[in-house]
């Protein structure tokens, strides 16, 4: 259900659910994903990876690989480019390892052949000498003192003489004096928290074709988040020119986050360039959960202060999260968004990136940001228990809203936390009895939303439809989105309206479908590239009464003299003017490029009960609702959409996923058989109410909300366990195994 | 003049300052100022920084202007997934 908060405008086709523009394509499997595309002579690429989760690469030997029939070739880092720096030199050294291998997976050579499984063979072939060096994959041992120092050349200049060497970057923000916050409270509670590494979970594997000529031109379908973030970082491995790259993204299944980087294409492409053949390189599951993607795992030490009438007087966190053997971890994300839901006078947040010998972490939807919310929610949780004030009514007492300063810096703006907290207390969930064994938790989230660069053309047809082109692949449904927008700012029906993706060489440079982004960004210039045709379209109205386009207004899909002293004709219609355009001054098309700020920031507050059976620790969630505040939902299935596939992904980083390394430093699960995440078959239907305060940078109100939805559950699902057992949660994931200890602890402890 | 709010690992880079007054009308002005006042802080606005003006993130266009008596607050550069 939708709550309209401030109703200032009404809209035709906004806010409706049209059947979705690629919905015959994906229920039929006619939709085209990163491995359905082939090319004559294409050949099959296999990646020979580390059996060492660090290891100095003495040699490789692939003369027997080379020996069997049907190997064309084999790649290792001599074939990239050698003045590559910054974040592309660790992309670089993530996609292809040069001197040591740094985790357990990680790609040392690539062979392509005529077949997938001939390359499979040959990989098999590939003789590597390794030195295996120490090594450490847990966060707590990777900062003590006799850890392994993985990449010290990796420092931040942020990180003060003195720490761990391990530790490669340091955050801090905050306002007012701790000391003087602690001072005032009642009741001060301190706790760590320890989240597990996970991953995205897609379905689709990473997969692409690669084609580069002997001319030095290149070719690339791939599944991706950004195929112009793609071209630009692959020209710079191989060293090409990026317009000489043309990229395009196939359909994606599914990216969150870890498509918004590249793993495989440089080496498709490296392939392809030294076979001088077409190649086609698939992922299967083991490697994906091996060597792409993982969020980092963390460890979160809070403390808060309170007074007994549940005012925090004052907060403070540590967030420390592991990147892999990459100085990547996005640490900073936890310290700015953990408190930014409350109006704190006195609050310190640190960030710290550590360095394990894991995979390169890669985004996951609020990159960050759920690790440190599972600490600090919890916290608040916990303190409203013990002052006996209502979980939400506490939550109100200190919830941010226009006007308050972040702990993070910045004031804000019109935000929508209160009311997506009102809305969860009033919904029926929140007063639905519990029975035993049962536990309700609740949680908030704050995420900023971005812009981002954009480009968006439209083209009109002579019989009056439209093509609208897009640079940014379609996750959540984006194609159904801008049609809608499109559709009311030419007042023409949303079916009339064909949306494309186009590849690197068909539109300016688009920045990757991430960061919330993109229903705001792209809808923001689908909006104005219409308004430069519908601009072009009065003109045309004004040609054909000879009268100035200034006297011409757009008007329900038909120019209209803007007035009485316009003169007397009758309205044109889209349609009409389409037909003529050819003869009237040729074809009339709308673009726009910007890089929009302005993006509003997204508020969620989430629900949800579990049942635990004390006897197998095993929770299982019976009731979850999500509240959120969307600004204005363009197409509400899709907005439901991103804030049940959230609910999910973290109940799924809650209750069962996590990646387990034995003592060779070695990852133990890397199938979906070991790695467990959620089923439809595990899950309640998740309840969703949209709540919309308009933003207003945007003409439609429209907020980010991909990626807030994933922030509050694993709070949330701890609090509802906590409640459900008495013990509180404060280590991911709550595997029944773990519960159970929890449960048992407690009774013998009494 | 502008007052730029620094985040609190940047003191040490300016002095111990939390805030720095800089004469800029825009967000290019306003770093570049930033640096001639303060070198050791090139590195960190070189390697992308976000700015909020009046609460408004800019991600990282430095082109937005800032008005007078504007809240200015420099964030690390924000990233999405």
């Amino acid at each position: 259900m939708a709550l309209d908060q401030e109703k200032t405008k009404q809209f035709k086709y906004i806010g409706t659910r049209p059947k979705r523009q690629d919905g015959v394509d994906k229920v039929t499997g006619q939709a085209k994903y990163g491995a359905d595309t082939y090319q004559s002579g294409m050949l099959h690429g296999a990646i020979v990876r580390s059996p060492h989760a660090h290891a100095k690469i003495l040699s490789i030997d692939t003369s027997k690989a080379e020996a069997l029939e049907g190997v064309k070739t084999i790649v290792t880092r001599a074939e990239f480019a050698t003045d590559v720096t910054g974040d592309n030199w660790n992309i670089l050294e993530n996609v292809m390892a040069d001197k040591t291998a740094l985790y357990d997976g990680h790609a040392v050579a690539a062979i392509a052949a005529t077949s997938a499984l001939i390359a499979r063979d040959a990989a098999k072939l590939v003789v590597v000498n390794y030195e295996p060096l120490p090594h450490v994959t847990d966060i707590v041992d990777a900062i003590s003192e006799d850890a392994p120092i993985i990449r010290e050349s990796s420092i931040e200049p942020n990180v003060p003489e003195g720490y761990h060497k391990n530790i490669t970057r340091r955050y801090e923000c905050g306002k007012g004096d701790v000391k003087v916050g602690f001072g005032e409270a009642d009741l001060i509670l301190e706790r760590d928290f320890f989240t597990e590494g996970v991953h995205q979970g897609y379905i689709e594997p990473h997969a692409c074709l690669a084609h580069v000529t002997p001319d030095g031109k290149g070719e690339l379908w791939c599944s991706t988040q950004g195929h112009f973030n793609v071209q630009r970082v692959c020209a710079d491995l191989l060293g090409m020119e990026s317009s000489q790259l043309k990229v395009t993204a196939s359909e994606i299944g599914g990216g969150f986050g870890a498509k918004t980087t590249v793993f495989i294409e440089p080496v498709a492409l490296a392939l392809s360039r030294k076979a001088n053949r077409p190649v086609k390189l698939v992922m299967n599951r083991s490697e994906v959960i091996r060597a792409t993607g993982p969020a980092s795992s963390s460890w979160s030490t809070v403390k808060v202060g309170m007074k007994k009438n549940g005012t925090i007087t004052a907060a403070h966190g540590t967030y420390r999260l592991q990147g892999g053997a990459f100085p990547s971890a996005p640490s900073e994300s936890p310290a700015q968004v953990t408190f930014a839901p409350y109006d704190i006078e006195h609050a310190e947040m640190i960030g710290l990136s550590i360095m394990t010998n894991r995979p390169k972490q890669a985004a996951y939807r609020a990159p960050g940001a759920p690790m440190g919310v599972f600490a600090s929610e919890q916290i608040i949780e916990e303190m409203a228990h013990e002052l006996g004030i209502d979980p939400i009514e506490l939550r109100l007492k200190n919830a941010a809203k226009e006007g308050t300063k972040g702990v993070h810096g910045p004031t804000y703006q019109r935000i929508g936390l209160i009311e997506t907290l009102e809305a969860a207390k009033a919904h029926p969930h929140y007063s639905t009895p519990l029975k035993e064994n049962q536990g309700r938790g609740v949680a908030v989230g704050f995420w900023f939303n971005f812009g981002g660069a954009t480009s968006v053309s439209m083209a009109l047809s002579l019989d009056g439809s439209v093509a609208l082109t897009v640079g940014t692949p379609d996750i959540g449904g984006s194609r159904a989105s801008m049609a809608l927008m499109a559709a009311e700012v030419l007042c023409i029906p949303y079916e009339d309206i064909r949306v494309t993706v186009a590849d690197t060489g068909s539109l300016g440079h688009n920045d990757d479908t991430a960061g919330s982004r993109v229903t705001f960004a792209v809808g923001l210039a689908t909006i104005e590239a219409c308004n430069a045709a519908i601009k072009e379209l009065c003109k045309r109205a004004a040609g054909e009464w000879g009268i100035e386009p200034e006297a011409v207004k757009w008007e329900e899909g038909f120019a209209v003299p803007s007035g009485a002293n316009a003169g007397d004709f009758a309205p044109l219609s889209l349609k009409e003017l389409a037909a003529k355009m050819n003869t009237t001054g040729g074809p009339i098309n709308g673009h726009f490029a910007s890089s929009p700020s302005g993006a509003g920031p997204g508020f969620a507050t989430h629900l949800v009960d579990v049942e635990v059976d004390p006897e197998t620790g095993k929770s299982t969630v019976i009731r979850y609702t999500v509240v959120l505040d969307a600004g204005k939902a363009i197409h509400p299935d899709y907005v439901e959409g991103q804030m049940q596939g959230g609910a999910v992904q973290g109940i799924g980083w809650a209750l069962n996923e996590e990646y387990v390394y034995g003592k060779d430093g070695r990852l133990q699960n890397t199938i979906f058989l070991d790695y467990r995440v959620p089923v439809a078959s595990d899950l309640p239907m998740i309840d969703c109410v949209i709540i919309e305060v308009p933003n207003p940078g945007h003409p439609f109100g429209v907020r980010g909300v991909g990626e807030t939805s994933i922030i509050p559950p694993l709070a949330a699902v701890a609090n509802a366990v906590s409640a459900a057992t008495g013990v509180r949660q404060t280590r991911l994931p709550m595997s029944p195994p773990r519960v159970l200890k929890g449960i048992k602890d407690k009774q013998s402890h009494g | 003049m502008v007052d730029v709010q620094l985040w609190v690992s940047l003191r040490r880079f300016a002095d111990d300052q939390s805030v720095v007054t800089v004469e800029a009308a825009n967000i290019r002005e306003m770093l570049a100022a930033l640096v001639r006042k303060h070198p050791a802080l090139e590195p960190i606005v070189s390697g992308g920084v976000s700015v909020a003006i009046n609460g408004e993130i800019h991600a990282e266009s430095i082109v937005a202007a800032i008005p007078p008596g504007a809240e200015v607050i420099l964030m690390q550069r924000i990233k999405g997934g």
